[in-house]
């Protein structure tokens, strides 16, 4: 069946090729599949059913994961025509299983790059319609009422004053925060980066489950301050909430994404959708107060309200770092795996220690003392260690294998999980007598 | 005196062609829409992630695995906790609503349920935005008195959020037995010399023990089985979490979470063998029906304040996640506040104005579902209880089983296992919207099982065996005697099922692929996902739980003048 549809396809591409039709009026159904909320697709397809009579957009809600696992068990016989959702790496994984329909846009005005990231797919299998960075949310009242300063940089976030009011998401669960750890990592190295994350990981409140998690935390003044993508922060505060939101200068912004599906029912509409939003009309709906997201048209910011974020004029975005899709692609699985055996599962150990540390540091501010700033600084390094080097995370073969599966893998992914755990439980031990030593010695 | 099972003289063949019939019904029911799909899913877990071959080595690594078995502890104690807490909880309000004369007993009951009604997201961001760390409770302790009190914090927060959410199986379970308790049976005790506590320790509990058992398991299980409590309120080390978190970020087919999986299911149905146990070789059966139910006699007046006190006390607390709810949804801005900033209707207008198909999906899906659960439900415990066909647990457990499975992994299976099969008109069997009901009546069946399997526990056989001394046949005895007194189970049973389909989510998650067949949890979950949505979502969540609560509220008034009218009669 699914042959002789492509054949069909096949034909009517062919016709259009031989007689030259001109675009013309669409009818029927056209079947999204996105994880954008309902504040975000309700603006669009008003706009889009407007601007193409005869078309309705079908949009079918779930999150980026079981997005794609909707679409890949659902290849035998595709019932959507459009993949529409922020993470391209959920992109990337589509792309790979071949469930993406490659495409030329034909929509002028739109630049090669946002920042230091190119806006489509360099093989056409799915293209940027908007573009998000990563940084740091706070709801103000929680702040005020806390007398906690406002944080600027991830740096910021490792001091005492931060203790437990961080909020973030699993980057195992939260295609956002993942690429916003990989941006930590990228920009400050594999080391250094994994240092930093664990020591904001020691002033965690939560590490929340989904993504909107946090910035929920974040707007109903539970936790203070969130780690999230921009458009989080904009359209709460287009919502009202009492929010802020700052890019600290090691960060990056990629583009959220739109693809046609693979054998899509209706292919002339899901290509009628791609050329609508990346159209000015399309774009400038993106500004929208439920929406804020940053359009991909540069000329589209003349219309933004004051003080909205232009990442083709700004200059802090202009300073971003480059994101690497590839280096990020080959270790995704490692560095959530890493995460969560050092991190999500031992919280509540790390936290304690860190505040344990903050109490050392505090006291040695008033009164130095040398055995217990040693002390200190062991502890540190017991916590920043690894138990993997960059180049094995992503090249290692033993490891590579375990999390890509296939005959030839030696270990089993379950084993590499406990190993970790038991680095992670071993040294925050060892760092919690350290911790004890150098609260005692400064005293 | 309960009548002893004089079972042997009765010539019973291992059942009846009909009842063979029924068998084959239910077997094919159970494997086409719960074992064969979720097979497809769990062999995973039985395979050699690396090779493909069949192995246990998956298990062994579970075993070896700190957190793992922290998170199986963890499980444990939780569910444990839970059923303490929701016993406390349900006890009183079940007792003095059926043993007294009460003033709104319906409301108290129906009020009693409404907490079950919890839509997805909405609980517990109400309970956080009341009992949270920043909390209106905490940030006006904190004003007042500068400390605050950790409700929500780890472990003990899921065993609040859990015993609030699932005592009313409690409730609904152990009213039902209570309201089947044969009166003489207290005046007898009564007459000689019981009273007070002891009359309810000795004789009215113990012949109410099928509905506590039945409620007890329940919560057990469900608290056991949930990870979307712990998963909002950032518990990640308990059994069920960790597999779905498994499942959705590390991928359909790592084993781990289908591991996990199937320990959770294992161990559920071994809990419900352990209930199984403790109700088994006691006989709970009274024959005299008609009198039903503990007469109720009249409070004195101080007797009446305390047990009004004990029930508003009770309410107040276990409401709590729904007086949030409706707050939040008709605040403006709520942030960091006791209370919302201001008020407005505008939530309510753009629901209203944009979800009516939701709401009617619900009440269809919801409906059928549960008809469908008391349907198979009353088949399976009249083949357990009345038949001697060998095996026949087996088809209670096989059902049972329904509640450990996860609703991602069933909405998968059924992706995997139907999807290739077209409708006629070339659309995928999968994007028909009675997959979704069925996938609800699978999820929703265990609880309805479990109800008319302790309502059938309470009717004596030998009612049955006079009415077919008296020539009655085997179906007309089920429609005329059978059926008609386990009334209130039957009720109980959908009344359950139908309250927590009209809410479930997450097998729905799965399968809903046309926005215009989607139930309201669906809109629900849809709405929550922006900050603009949170009033809008959580009005509504309270236009299902008014919904429900109503529908709720009609079958408890069904109950009580068919009650009456049997007593009357």
């Amino acid at each position: 069946m699914q042959n002789r549809r492509v054949l069909m396809a096949a034909l009517a591409l062919s016709a259009t090729a031989a007689f030259g039709a001109p675009a013309m009026a669409q009818q029927g159904k056209v079947t999204v599949v996105t994880s954008f909320s309902k504040d975000v697709t309700d603006p669009v397809k008003k706009a889009f059913e407007k601007a193409n009579p005869g078309l309705t957009l079908e949009v079918q809600n779930r999150n980026t994961n079981a997005g794609v696992k909707f679409v890949e068990e659902t290849r035998s016989n595709p019932q959507s025509d459009l993949f529409w959702a922020s993470a391209p790496d959920a992109f990337e994984v589509l792309k790979n299983k071949k469930l993406l329909q490659t495409y030329q846009p034909k929509a002028k005005g739109i630049p090669e790059k946002v920042g230091a990231y190119p806006i489509n797919d360099k093989d056409g299998a799915y293209f940027g319609f908007a573009a998000s960075g990563y940084g740091i949310m706070w709801n103000e009242r929680y702040l005020r009422a806390n007398r906690i300063p406002e944080p600027k940089e991830w740096s910021d976030l490792t001091k005492a004053a931060y203790h437990n009011h961080v909020s973030i998401a699993s980057p195992a669960r939260s295609g956002t925060t993942h690429l916003t750890i990989e941006t930590i990592l990228q920009g400050e190295g594999w080391d250094k980066g994994w240092g930093t994350i664990k020591a904001m990981a020691g002033n965690f409140n939560q590490i929340a489950e989904r993504s909107f998690g946090v910035p929920d935390a974040v707007n109903s003044g539970q936790v203070g301050i969130g780690i999230v993508i921009d458009f989080f922060a904009f359209s709460a505060q287009g919502a009202g909430f009492p929010v802020k939101f700052a890019y600290p200068s090691v960060t990056t912004v990629v583009p959220a994404n739109v693809a046609i599906v693979a054998g899509a029912p209706n292919r002339a509409g899901a290509e009628a959708f791609i050329e609508f939003i990346l159209s000015p009309a399309g774009q400038e709906v993106l500004l929208e107060p439920t929406i804020r997201r940053l359009p991909v048209n540069p000329e589209v910011y003349a219309k933004a309200p004051a003080g909205f974020p232009n990442p083709f004029k700004d200059a802090n975005f202009k300073a971003m770092m480059t994101f690497d899709v590839d280096r990020s692609e080959a270790r995704t699985a490692v560095v959530d795996t890493l995460f969560d055996q050092l991190i999500s599962f031992h919280l509540n150990d790390l936290k304690a220690i860190t505040k344990m540390l903050h109490e050392a540091e505090a006291n040695l501010a008033k009164k130095d003392s040398a055995p217990a700033r040693a002390a200190l600084a062991e502890a540190r390094k017991l916590i920043a260690a690894m138990p993997v080097t960059e180049d094995q995370a992503s090249k290692d073969p033993e490891i590579v294998g375990a999390f890509r599966g296939g005959a030839d893998a030696k270990t089993r992914r379950a084993e590499f999980e406990q190993r970790w755990a038991a680095f992670a439980k071993d040294n925050y031990a060892k760092a919690k007598t350290l911790a004890e030593q150098a609260v005692a010695q400064s005293r | 005196m309960p009548a002893a099972r004089s079972l042997p003289a009765l010539r019973m063949a291992l059942a009846t062609p009909g009842q063979w019939m029924t068998i084959l019904g239910i077997a094919a029911f159970l494997g086409l829409y719960l074992v064969i799909p979720v097979a497809m899913v769990i062999l995973v877990a039985f395979q050699d992630p690396n090779t493909g071959a069949l192995t246990l080595v998956n298990f062994a690594d579970f075993a070896r695995n700190e957190l793992f078995l922290r998170s199986f502890a963890n499980s444990l104690y939780v569910s444990g906790m839970s059923v303490v807490w929701a016993t406390i909880f349900a006890l009183p309000l079940a007792y003095f609503t059926t043993r007294f004369e009460f003033r709104g007993a319906a409301i108290i009951q129906t009020l009693g349920v409404i907490p079950l009604i919890m839509p997805p997201f909405a609980g517990a961001i109400a309970m956080q935005l009341l009992f949270g760390t920043n909390g209106s409770i905490n940030l006006l302790l904190d004003e007042w008195f500068a400390f605050k009190l950790p409700f929500m914090d780890g472990l003990n927060g899921v065993i609040f959020v859990q015993s609030v959410h699932y005592f009313p199986f409690i409730l609904i379970n152990l009213t039902a037995s209570l309201r089947n308790i044969d009166r003489s049976m207290e005046e007898a005790a009564q007459n000689l010399g019981a009273s007070g506590f002891r009359l309810f320790r000795k004789i009215v509990f113990p012949l109410a023990m099928p509905g506590y058992i039945a409620g007890a398991s329940l919560v057990f299980i469900k608290v056991f089985d949930d990870l979307a409590t712990p998963l909002l309120l950032n518990v990640k080390d308990m059994l069920a979490p960790q597999a779905y978190l498994r499942i959705t970020s590390v991928g359909l087919n790592d084993p781990m979470g289908y591991v996990i999986s199937v320990v959770l299911i294992v161990f559920s149905v071994f809990s419900l063998f352990i209930a199984s146990q403790a109700t088994r070789g006691r006989d709970y059966a009274t024959v005299q029906r008609g009198g039903g139910g503990l007469s109720k006699r009249p409070l004195k007046a101080l007797d009446t304040v305390m047990a009004y006190s004990v029930i508003l006390l009770i309410l107040a607390l276990v409401l709590a996640p729904h007086i949030g709810l409706f707050l939040l949804s008709i605040a403006t801005i709520w942030s960091f506040s006791p209370l919302p900033d201001g008020y407005t209707l505008a939530h309510y207008g753009r629901v209203l104005a944009e979800s009516g198909q939701f709401i009617w999906n619900t009440l269809l899906y919801a409906t059928l579902a549960g008809l469908i659960g008391i349907g198979i439900g009353t088949a399976i415990s009249y083949i357990v209880l009345r038949t001697r066909v060998p095996g026949r647990e087996w088809l209670d457990y096989v059902a049972s089983a329904a509640l450990a499975v996860p609703g991602v992994v069933l909405g998968i299976g059924y992706l995997r296992t139907y999807f290739g099969i077209p409708l006629p008109g070339g659309q995928p069997l999968t994007s028909f919207w009675i997959i979704i009901v069925i996938a609800l009546a699978v999820r929703r069946l265990p609880y309805a099982l479990r109800a008319c399997m302790a309502a059938m526990q309470q009717i004596s056989v030998s009612l049955e065996e006079a009415a077919e001394n008296l020539g009655a046949t085997k179906a007309s005895t089920i429609r005329r005697i059978v059926m008609p007194l386990m009334t209130g189970g039957l009720l109980a049973g959908f009344v359950t099922s139908f309250a927590t389909a009209a809410v479930e989510l997450s097998a729905t998650m799965m399968l809903v692929q046309n926005t215009a067949d989607a139930p309201l949890a669906y809109g629900l979950y849809v709405f929550m996902q922006s900050p603009a949505g949170r009033g809008a979502g959580a009005a509504l969540g309270i236009i299902a739980v008014l919904i429900v609560g109503i529908s709720t509220y009609l079958s408890q008034s069904l109950a009580e003048r068919d009650r009456r009218a049997k007593a009357g009669g």
